[in-house]
């Protein structure tokens, strides 16, 4: 059927408005967060409803168009990229709050539901959703199951795949599944771990129940200042040992502190190596005793501790950690984020070595991160105007990721591989591996229609980077299509 | 400790060849739930011990046969503990076994369940290779999240060689208190306190008595337990067996269902053994007796074979799932979805 054909069949399912064709309306689509990596749909849909949805799903399965959904398009891997010969099905406008059970303390909803407008409906019941990624005000929750998104309190709450109990998916196949429920358990296998993260791989989420949390009794805010990154690193591990699980344990190292400073005025000591930002909360007694182990623990790390004494000063010490993406705005053209994951104990080796490698890329490295969790964003800060700095960010990042895994850590903890690290998946896992996960996307999309390229690397694409081993010249399984 | 992986995977790869199917099993402790037989018996007890363990990581990684009691025991050393507090039937149980069975005990849902706790597996799959997913930090979202999946997939996706999951802290103080009073009550209580922060790690309602286990700083629960007027002392000895099912309410022979239940629910019954904050209800009734409890689903424990697989949407692609791990369905025949 020709382009225009198909066209006539989208138009006839949705309301006008909620079709978007021709390469100039549909430039606001042709990128997420990742603004390095652009392209235009082929046309943006925007449905209001599942029915919409199904029937948009049903004509691109009759005539193999592929889809890539779309959430806010604030993912920082490029993972909504749209395809030129592909329809991007854009989720903003189901963004109904369908149901909130005080009995149950869960919140059912539209996916195109942004994060933050959660917590703020169910905030009168004394109640929030925990995960909270710093883009909360803009992502959608339907984009934060496709990432498993983190944010700044998931040590201790963990991540979206721990707050969310059930999903009502489509599958490209034309299938409604029901996952999880209001129980703990799921019955059979556990979908929603499957789904969680998938990256909109394996189906279109259309509803999200969420378990809410009763907001903790009492907060409160530590800002302790190092004169050395390796003090910082190690007094993160001493913290963990000592048996206390802050709601936030969050690191800046120099640089990122007088961005932050200066875009902000949050009150950091402008001269420290780094500063760990830690936030305790619970009911007053529990505060009240983590807080003096806590400063005893950062007192033998040599740190200089504040704490805040009112929510203004609390407020004014996060506002300068939220602040810390915008604030590099100010002192360099462009930055890129990086994501990888290492073992805590790593931390200080790493960021040595992450500065060290800057120095010989020639580019500059702030780092403002979830120490807690070992989730490290080195952002990497360069001028796209300047010929092969982009190139050689590209390189410095991969070295970065490249280190990641050496030392026992991932390439991603909560932004996602998109197209962005398809390149670095060839280090972390073998072919079995990556074939496995290949098999396990067929099962749930068989046609391969569903952001095709994305999240897992092909065989043959790592084959040609050579970051594979491939035994006798002949990969593990010939029968699998090479893109 | 035993590294038996490659004669685990080689094993494997042999039963695949010559078509012969295997059922896993770590000590059997759970082998009333789950007829996991094959041609052949594969035994994951031969792959043993701590691989490595780090106290400030929060991380412990071990190989499958790790018994249960060994595992906690070295994180009790070090003031730690396993969240999700598995069930050991008949004192006995593997790492391995824990995630396959993916049932978690008393505190689960304050603490977190199995699958909430692990980080990242080795595994056989169907084709006889040996695969690792997630790792061993706190925040992975490389690839499907595989480690996930193959909890409570009770060995039909792979053999699980090894593990890593995060532990948690062992709380300073903890206290368990009970109090008199009908099943509505107690269930009318956890309702009301779910809506509140309160240091409670684990609940359990029978025989006329909620029992409440507290935990955390000696003031916390202090004040928590005046909050929720909580004056009398119970017998923390309760928790490990209802978790272990020795308790009284678990002997004889008739039949045990496990009746899983939305949160804040309104599920009340008089000779019923209610956990987990209301949510998890224990009958000794069959599971097609058990009623259309309140959009919960009901599994059968004890007395016929269980039966677990929800003939839903989701079979079709359960189906799927399992060939892409197994194609050739080698694991546990028995089970076959
Ligand atoms: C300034 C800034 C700060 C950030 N901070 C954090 C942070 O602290 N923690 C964190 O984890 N992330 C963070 N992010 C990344 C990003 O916000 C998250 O990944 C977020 O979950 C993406 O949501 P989205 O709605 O924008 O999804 P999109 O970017 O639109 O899409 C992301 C992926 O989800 C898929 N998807 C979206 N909706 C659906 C659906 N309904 N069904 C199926 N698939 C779908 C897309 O196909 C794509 O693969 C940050 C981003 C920015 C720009």
């Amino acid at each position: 059927m020709s382009n225009d054909a198909v066209l006539e069949q989208l138009r006839r399912c949705l309301p006008a408005s909620s079709l978007i064709t021709g390469e100039h309306a549909v430039r606001p689509f042709e990128t997420d967060g990742l603004t390095a990596i652009r392209e235009r749909p082929w046309a943006v849909a925007l449905p209001d409803d599942v029915e919409q949805v199904r029937a948009v799903l049903r004509i691109c399965r009759q005539n193999d168009v592929p889809v890539v959904t779309r959430g806010a398009g604030t993912g920082l891997s490029g993972g909504a990229r749209p395809l030129r010969n592909g329809l991007l099905l854009a989720m903003t406008k189901m963004n109904r709050i369908k149901e909130v059970d005080l009995d149950a303390c869960t919140a059912t909803v539209e996916p195109g539901v942004t994060n933050l407008s959660i917590s703020q409906a169910v905030r009168q019941h004394n109640l929030y959703y925990a995960p909270d990624p710093s883009s909360q005000i803009a992502c959608s929750i339907g984009g934060n199951v496709a990432e498993n998104s983190g944010g700044v309190h998931c040590l201790k709450y963990g991540l979206t795949v721990h707050n969310v109990l059930g999903l009502r998916i489509e599958t490209f196949e034309g299938d409604e599944l029901v996952l999880g429920s209001k129980c703990l358990e799921q019955a059979g296998l556990d979908w929603l771990a499957v789904m969680i993260g998938s990256e909109g791989m394996l189906g279109v989420v259309t509803e999200v129940t969420v378990k809410l949390l009763p907001l903790p009794e009492a907060k409160r805010v530590l800002l302790a200042s190092f004169r050395a990154v390796q003090d910082a690193g190690d007094a993160v591990g001493a913290i963990i040992a000592a048996g206390i699980v802050p709601a936030g344990l969050e690191m800046m190292d120099s640089p990122a502190i007088r961005a932050a400073e200066d875009f902000a005025a949050a009150g950091y000591p402008r001269d420290a190596a780094a500063i760990l930002l830690c936030e305790l909360d619970g009911t007053e007694e529990e505060v009240e005793a983590d807080a003096r182990r806590m400063q005893a623990v950062l007192a033998a790390h040599r740190a200089d501790v504040r704490v805040a004494s009112d929510e203004a000063e609390r407020e004014r010490l996060w506002k300068g950690r939220k602040s810390a993406f915008p604030a590099m705005g100010r002192i360099a053209p462009d930055y890129y984020c990086m994501d990888g994951t290492i073992p805590r104990r790593a931390l200080a080796e790493v960021l040595g070595a992450i500065a060290a490698f800057a120095s010989e890329y020639q580019l500059r490295v702030a780092n403002v991160f979830h120490a807690g969790d070992g989730n490290l964003h080195p952002l990497i800060l360069y001028d796209a105007n300047q010929p092969g700095e982009l190139h050689r960010a590209e390189e410095l990042g991969r070295r970065i990721l490249g280190l990641c895994v050496q030392v026992g850590g991932t390439v991603t903890g909560e932004h996602g591989v998109g197209v962005e690290k398809l390149d670095p998946m060839c280090e972390q896992f073998t072919a079995a591996e990556l074939a496995q996960f290949h098999r396990l996307k067929a099962a749930l999309d068989p046609a391969g229609l569903m952001n095709p390229g994305k999240a897992i690397p092909t065989l043959a694409h790592c084959a040609e980077l050579g970051g594979m081993h491939v035994h006798g010249g002949r990969l593990p399984h010939p029968e699998l299509e090479r893109l | 400790m035993h590294d038996g992986a490659e004669a685990l995977r080689i094993l494997v790869a042999q039963c695949r060849r010559e078509a012969r199917s295997i059922g896993i099993v770590g000590h059997d402790s759970k082998g009333f739930l789950d007829d996991a037989a094959g041609d052949v018996r594969l035994d994951t007890a031969s792959h043993a011990g701590i691989v490595d363990y780090r106290p400030e990581e929060l991380v412990v990684t071990a190989r499958a046969g790790t018994p249960l009691a060994e595992l906690t025991q070295a994180l009790a050393e070090r003031g730690q503990l396993l969240p999700f507090d598995p069930p050991r039937y008949g004192h006995a149980g593997t790492l391995g076994g824990a995630i396959a069975s993916g049932l978690s005990g008393p505190a689960r849902p304050w603490r977190g369940s199995v699958r909430d706790a692990v980080l990242g597996v080795e595994i056989v799959n169907g084709l006889g290779e040996r695969l690792r997913f997630g790792g061993s930090v706190m925040k992975n979202v490389a690839g499907y999240d595989v480690s996930r999946l193959m909890v409570g997939a009770r060995g039909r996706l792979g053999v699980i060689l090894s593990a890593s999951v995060r532990v948690a802290p062992r709380p300073p103080a903890e206290a368990t208190l009970r109090l008199s009073c009908t099943a509505a009550r107690a269930s009318e209580l956890c309702r009301r306190w779910a809506r509140l922060p309160l240091p409670i790690t684990a609940t359990c309602w029978v025989d006329d008595v909620l029992h409440v286990r507290l935990s955390g700083s000696k003031a916390g629960i202090v004040s928590a337990q005046a909050s929720m007027q909580l004056h009398e002392t119970g017998d923390a000895a309760v928790w490990a067996q209802v978790r272990d099912h020795d308790h009284p309410f678990f002997a004889g022979d008739a039949p045990l269902t496990r009746l899983s239940l939305p949160r804040g629910n309104r599920f009340a019954a008089a000779d019923v053994l209610l956990e987990w904050g209301g949510c998890q209800a224990w009958l000794r009734r069959a599971a097609h007796e058990a009623g259309a409890a309140q959009d919960g689903f009901a599994t059968a424990f004890r007395g016929r074979r269980a039966q677990h697989e929800p003939l839903d949407g989701t079979a079709k692609y359960a189906r799927r799932v399992q060939q892409a791990f197994d194609p050739e369905g080698v694991f546990n025949p028995g089970l076959a979805t």
